[in-house]
């Protein structure tokens, strides 16, 4: 089967402010992630996560190696067709309702007007903002923000999801409700790459993880290999892989 | 068409919201207004000092208007993030630069039309004739100036990273050529070489913004330029317009966007 999101020895550079030198944020990533899996990306902060859904979203051009959505080059507008992305700290348009906001996306994506109306309804329900859909978007709370960032990825009903850090400001329940709605799209057989630092969560929604650090990817596998290989749970691995020593605190 | 109309739309909305240049309308019309009160003996002579106070500051308003809200679009939009939702669907940063521009020229349209709606309706009570017409064609030829303006602001945005910086720069640009531009081969003539011709390059290169200036006509109610005049105006404004957001998209095309 093809892979749905694919990188190819993947090298983003960040040129490093006035003084030249180059920060390497990814080095020569290869990732794979199949059609209908819920992919964990895993890292600890600065490893390289955002970095790489920048070159997937075509925000930033590789230094080297290539990337592709459903077979198309990333660089290619058209491989953004089928996907629904869920930036990290993002405000929306400030100035616009939810059911604006959604309205305006909904049109880029060319839906006819009816359609857009019942995706909207939808929507604003499955992240249950449905009461505050004609406030606007400046009154929300940080949470109610992230779930207006859920809705206007899922708006075009996209086959694959690239969240970073979908369930980060959201209290206990909110977390659960993302959950259930990742594992509500996997049911429908979309694919959904995210990342996060929630490794209790990770382990209950994701197929497959990949772990990395300093831009390497250091682990990649299903969840339940990985247990049974380090006999150690998720967070365990994690933390052995980014060299972490328990002696090291006491 | 429809990425950049919709984002355009978005950017009227904002501006509509945000009610900031509602201060220039209501000031625009005080100021007017109480020059209208105001009583002369020559009231020949009143009407036109009206006029060329009103038309000036419209001028005023629409260059602050335009360049001030051109100049905030694509760095408001980085700084709240709210490019990296947009750019992941499937929108070409062509389009985004399509669509600012739209926005803000169509909403200095919208601003044109209600000044320009105010001063037939002042002046012309006074003078007790209505040079439609003649009106018209100035605020056409305004927007048709503006729409140059703003598509240099937008590639300044893109080019400088302060706003603020950016706005300073298009505004001594904008009125350096307004005061300027046209006499420009005069001051060339009394240099020595290189600079006759650096200067000489300069003015050919320039658009030439005063030409769209028909305030005098205006003002003495005089001869509406021909309509043939009028589309060569609109041409050259094309031409310019078109330029700069080609080179804005040029810019905008391989810039790395992370935060
Ligand atoms: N615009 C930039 N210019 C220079 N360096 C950058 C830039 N953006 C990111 N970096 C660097 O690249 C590395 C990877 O950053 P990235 O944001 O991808 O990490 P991340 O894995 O998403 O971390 P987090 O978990 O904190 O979100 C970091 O060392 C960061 O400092
Ligand atoms: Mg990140």
């Amino acid at each position: 089967m093809d892979a749905i999101l694919k990188t190819d020895n993947l090298w983003v550079e960040y040129r490093a402010g006035q003084r030249g030198g180059a920060k390497v944020a990814v080095r020569g990533l290869n990732l794979n992630v199949q059609a209908g899996e819920v992919f964990g990306f895993l890292g600890p902060n600065g490893a390289g996560k955002t970095t790489t859904m920048n070159v997937l979203l075509g925000f930033v051009t590789p230094t080297r190696g290539e990337a592709h959505l459903f077979g198309v080059n990333v660089r290619e507008p058209i491989a953004r067709q089928r996907i629904g992305y869920l930036p990290e700290l993002t405000y929306y348009y400030r100035f616009l309702s939810a059911e604006e906001l959604l309205r305006f996306y909904a049109r880029i994506f060319g839906l006819t007007p009816a359609e857009t109306e019942r995706r909207i309804d939808r929507l604003l329900k499955l992240v249950e903002l449905e009461s505050a859909r004609k406030r606007l978007i400046k009154t929300y709370s940080k949470g109610m923000q992230q779930r207006v960032g859920l809705a206007q990825a899922l708006i075009n009903d996209p086959d694959l999801l690239i969240l970073d850090e979908p369930t980060s400001g959201l209290d206990p329940l909110g977390r659960m409700k993302v959950r259930e709605i990742i594992q509500r799209l996997k049911e429908e057989g979309k694919t959904v790459f995210f990342s996060s630092h929630e490794l209790g969560e990770v382990e209950t929604v994701c197929d497959r993880v990949a772990i990395v650090s300093q831009g390497e990817l250091r682990v990649e596998g299903r969840v339940a290999d990985l247990v049974r290989e380090h006999q150690a749970n998720l967070e365990q691995i994690f933390l052995r892989i980014i060299g972490y020593q328990p002696s090291s605190l006491s | 068409m429809k990425t950049p109309l919709a984002l355009a739309g978005v950017v009227l909305k904002e501006l509509y919201r945000r009610k900031d240049f509602y201060v220039l309308f209501v000031l625009t019309a005080v100021i007017t207004l109480l020059l209208a009160s105001v009583n002369f003996f020559n009231d020949d002579k009143i009407v036109r000092y009206l006029k060329e106070i009103c038309l000036l500051l419209i001028w005023i308003s629409m260059l602050v208007i335009a360049i001030v809200t051109t100049a905030r679009q694509i760095p408001a939009e980085r700084e709240s993030r709210t490019i990296f939702p947009l750019l992941a669907k499937p929108v070409t940063r062509g389009q985004v630069i399509l669509g600012k521009f739209l926005g803000c020229w169509f909403a200095c349209g919208l601003a044109l039309l209600i000044f320009y709606a105010f001063f037939t309706v002042v002046t012309c009570s006074r003078e007790g004739h209505w040079p439609l017409g003649g009106n018209l064609q100035a605020l056409w030829l305004q927007w048709m100036m503006l729409a140059i303006v703003i598509a240099l602001a937008l590639l300044g945005s893109l080019i400088f990273a302060a706003p603020s910086s950016n706005t300073t720069i298009c505004f001594v640009v904008v009125a350096g050529i307004l005061l300027l531009g046209g006499h420009l081969n005069a001051i060339a003539l009394q240099q020595t070489e290189p600079l006759t011709s650096l200067i000489y390059a300069v003015y050919f290169i320039i658009p030439q913004l005063e030409i769209f200036d028909v305030r005098d006509l205006v003002i003495h109610d005089q001869q509406l330029l021909g309509w043939l005049d009028c589309l060569g105006a609109s041409l050259y404004a094309a031409v310019y317009t078109g330029f700069f957001l080609l080179a804005a998209w040029l810019v905008f095309r391989r810039k790395p966007l992370s935060a």
